[in-house]
């Protein structure tokens, strides 16, 4: 259970973040720990107490526990998309300063309304 | 099993990568082979439409048969409410592209915006037709990522900062599926919707199905722009290039958003009434809340953004309230309406939301404003663009013979009927101030007079840009005709079906 709980102060953390940081980069970090929260959150699931790999050996012959394997799948699947955002989310960030001159998120307000 | 469905995902995907390499050779080429991608997927959706009629087609990726009766592989379903929702991402796609032909040559790198163009639909069409919640993911952010690069297209300061904010929000809104989804898969140890329907009714937590549900309908109403999740809407939406906005406002939002919300609420989730009067009450609000907010813009496509979170409201609002008799087992022909009522909406919505879209990039490219009150006097000048946003001014206010009325019509009765009479009352009175907003917009862009003089070189745009809107100027008239109960039977009454019968949905996909 604590490890559940770990893993949603690991989220709050990363809200934390998004919310009260002013610099963009920072951000995009926060957003990182927050996606991460949610990584760790997936494994766990498919976590089976005293569980080994799950690759099937034919010379093994009794019963044995394996751990789930199909969360780790999302898992790395989540994390490859997850690379994609952070990076185009970088891109747009080196793109804003060349613009604005700032990565100041108080200072980039053209929109309202 | 039907080899078909994956060319769907396929042929947009394989058109994105064959344009991003070929366009280096023969850049003149890499137009051509979007619109040749967008005419065979238009093409295969309708020729899908005709032909799947109330039955479900299903392909198995990988060939995963399933074991014991448990679907263990990812399962790919069309069924009538995919092939209709491929319709309107296909067609409008394809006129999104013939319209992008003049209008992105003002652009540099036209390659990449085909390319990214074919990726966005690849994502979107994956998303309609996967059965299987994690695919739904992973096409999601498919074209949510292609649609954050397209929305900074421009690369200029508003676009910018217009698509940081769209893509930490839809960041977030992505990370509350995935915990969703991981949720579904802790408690019934499967993907597969139908599968997690065949468990969840078996017996299920209340307080865990509550969380998993409302963390679903936030993440999707991000992704949708329902009222208290819509700050990313108007901002990301208007700085976008024309066409990707009317792909954004008239297909992404109800492909990613509303049609995955249908789909889970109606088909994998037991209907509760709880969850209804919810999904009822935010529709109500986007309704009324997205209006007002768009009455006092000046900025044309900020005023349309905003309307379209309000049309969006009505199709929430008309599905919660078929989700809500459907809940209480009372009148199931009045669900079936407000269910009809929705889904019309929705295309109609496709239709004239994509035509304003396009209109308001016409006055763009020749004017070089979005700004209404340094426009007027264009109607003498650009007949095309006029006349055809006239269309779907009436179109959206709701006025006959175009397509709004009858969808309005069609929900408020079903309002009515079901005795929601205050709904049906909002309902008519946004109408009516999404009128007056209308009128504003055709007085001040083509009637006001006051620079008659000065604007005297101004022409109509190009042929491209003329077909792509008279096309949907056409569409809204024509899908009036879908009002017509024998035409409304054959095309919205088999999505209703399985909207409101989910062992429709479920049985040919587990195979009882």
């Amino acid at each position: 259970m604590i490890v559940y709980l770990l893993c949603f102060v690991l989220f709050l953390t990363g809200l934390y973040g998004v919310i009260t940081r002013r610099n963009l980069v920072k951000i995009v970090i926060s957003l990182s720990i927050m996606e991460f929260s949610i990584f760790l959150f997936l494994a766990l699931i498919g976590y089976v107490d005293g569980g080994t790999v799950p690759i099937v050996d034919p010379a093994d012959k009794g019963v044995v526990t394996y751990v789930d394997p199909l969360p780790q799948a999302m898992v790395l699947t989540a994390i490859v998309i997850g690379l994609a955002t952070t990076a185009m989310l970088m891109a747009v960030i080196i793109r804003i300063y060349r613009k604005y001159k700032t990565m100041d998120i108080r200072e980039i307000k053209n929109l309202r309304g | 099993m039907n080899p078909f469905i994956p060319l769907y995902v396929a042929i947009p995907l394989a058109g994105a990568f064959l344009t991003m390499i070929l366009g280096k050779f023969l850049p003149r080429l890499n137009k051509y082979l979007g619109m040749i991608v967008l005419v065979s997927l238009a093409v295969m959706s309708l020729i899908s439409m005709v032909t799947v009629s109330g039955s479900t087609y299903i392909y198995k990726v990988g060939g995963w048969e399933p074991v014991n009766g448990i679907p263990v592989g990812i399962y790919m379903v069309l069924d009538n409410l995919s092939a209709l929702l491929l319709c309107i991402i296909n067609i409008v796609g394809l006129l999104a592209v013939i319209y992008s032909f003049t209008y992105i040559s003002q652009y540099t790198s036209e390659n990449y915006f085909y390319s990214l163009f074919c990726l966005m639909i690849a994502g979107m069409n994956g998303v309609v037709l996967s059965g299987d919640l994690f695919n739904i993911f992973v096409f999601l952010e498919i074209s949510a990522i292609s649609s954050y690069a397209l929305v900074a297209f421009g690369v200029e300061r508003e676009q910018l900062e217009a698509t940081f904010k769209y893509q930490v929000l839809g960041g977030l809104a992505s990370m509350l599926i995935l915990l969703g989804t991981g949720f579904i898969y802790w408690k019934t140890k499967t993907l597969n919707i139908a599968d997690a329907r065949a468990v969840l009714s078996a017996g299920h937590e209340k307080s865990f199905y509550l969380l998993t549900q409302l963390l679903l309908l936030s993440g999707f109403g991000l992704k949708a722009a329902i009222i208290p999740f819509h700050a990313w809407l108007p901002d990301a939406h208007s700085s976008a290039p024309s066409p990707i906005s009317a792909m954004l406002s008239g297909v992404l939002i109800k492909a990613v958003g509303i049609y995955v919300i249908l789909r889970l609420f109606f088909n994998m989730f037991m209907l509760s009434e709880e969850m209804a009067v919810l999904i009822t009450v935010l529709g109500t609000l986007s309704m009324a809340v997205g209006v007002f907010l768009a009455i006092g813009q000046w900025d044309i496509k900020r005023l349309l953004a905003y309307h379209s979170i309000s049309q969006m409201g009505y199709v929430v609002m008309s599905a919660g309230i078929g989700m809500l008799l459907i809940a209480r087992g009372t009148r199931p022909e009045v669900a079936t309406l407000a269910l009809g009522g929705a889904l019309f909406h929705l295309v109609n919505h496709a239709a004239f939301k994509s035509l304003l879209f396009l209109n308001a990039g016409a006055i763009e490219y020749r004017t070089g404003t979005r700004n209404l009150q340094e426009m007027g006097g264009l109607a003498r000048f650009m007949p095309a663009t006029s006349s055809t946003s006239f269309a779907a001014s009436m179109a959206i206010s709701g006025l006959p013979p175009f397509n709004g009325f009858f969808s309005k019509l069609i929900i408020i009765i079903a309002a009515v009927m079901a005795r929601f009479y205050l709904l049906a009352a909002i309902a008519v009175i946004v109408s009516i101030i999404t009128l007056a907003s209308f009128m504003k917009f055709q007085r001040y862009a083509f009637y006001n007079t006051k620079r008659e003089n000065d604007k005297t070189t101004l022409k109509e745009v190009p042929f491209p840009m003329v077909f792509s809107m008279v096309t949907l100027a056409l569409i809204c008239l024509i899908l009036s005709l879908a009002a017509i109960p024998h035409l409304r039977d054959i095309i919205f009454a088999p999505a209703i079906r399985i909207l409101t019968d989910a062992q429709l949905y479920t049985a040919p996909i587990l195979g009882f």
